[in-house]
């Protein structure tokens, strides 16, 4: 017998570098394709993914990643010391997106206005919200609600889910 | 691979039901499998079916949903309407093409 399909997934992204959101992203547009309901749902952070002011200024982690390597992913392995100069992080940032644009993989701020579009669901953490001192005005607008942990069990029944 | 029999004649298709061979394909065949899919083709389903074709004949592949929606043919959220659960892959099964392979 066939394994049932998914159904719906519950996302939690909750890192603020372009590494730590982009999975999320990519698996919530992904599952959108695939007629899976999708709800995502930013924490700690992964709120940098929703925040207006902020959400088009990822960049992706050049320190404390030892699997790094520059130019490309199978160039020279890029030590801590290097990846903290200055500029180092845009720089990698900029030939990341690069490579995303030609892969049609849409900057952040254009990948949540598609996957709200294509119904998928996006939440803030209440906690964090909280703990950053956050308004409703700080998200961009595609935000649905902001959620505690409760809330966001309960709308995640029937799902599976998934820690980015 | 297996032959159905679709629109009053027999088309190659996967096991999935994508037409293998484009060429058999007919805007009837195209209402056929819409309505498998449980879609009565509009004017704007046919705008998107039409892109999504020439889009292959031109490139030699499939445009990503990103491609598709600014284009001007049809933006995301009537794409979903059109072609619910998996739009893509409902739209190039429809336009007799293959499954799209990408992850955005």
């Amino acid at each position: 017998m066939a394994e049932e399909k998914i159904k719906k997934v519950s996302i939690v992204v909750s890192r603020g570098s372009l590494e730590g959101i982009y999975p999320g992203l990519i698996m919530a547009n992904g599952a959108r394709m695939e007629g899976i309901e999708a709800n995502l749902f930013f924490t700690f952070f992964g709120l940098y993914a929703v925040l207006d002011k902020y959400m088009d200024k990822i960049r992706i982690a050049t320190v404390g990643n030892p699997a790094m390597r520059v130019p490309d992913a199978k160039g020279l392995p890029l030590p801590t010391l290097l990846g903290a100069l200055p500029g180092m992080s845009a720089f990698a940032t900029w030939m990341m997106n690069r490579t995303m644009e030609k892969l049609d993989i849409p900057p952040v701020r254009e990948f949540i206005e598609m996957i709200s579009a294509a119904g998928g669901k996006l939440y803030a953490c209440k906690a964090t919200v909280d703990m950053f001192d956050l308004t409703v005005a700080d998200f961009c607008p595609e935000v649905d609600k902001v959620l505690t942990v409760g809330e966001f069990y309960e709308m995640s029944a029937g799902a599976q889910i998934i820690f980015t | 691979m297996a032959i159905k029999h679709l629109a009053g004649v027999d088309i190659n298709v996967n096991e999935e039901g994508y037409l293998t061979d484009s060429s058999q394909w007919t805007k009837d065949v195209a209402v056929a499998i819409a309505k498998e899919e449980g879609i009565d083709l509009t004017d704007q389903h046919w705008q998107v079916l039409e892109y999504l074709r020439k889009e292959v004949a031109e490139n030699g592949k499939l445009p990503s949903i990103r491609r598709l929606t600014k284009s001007g043919v049809v933006d995301t959220k009537t794409l979903y309407r059109l072609f619910p659960d998996g739009p893509l892959k409902k739209a190039t099964k429809i336009a007799g093409l293959e499954k799209p392979v990408s992850c955005v």
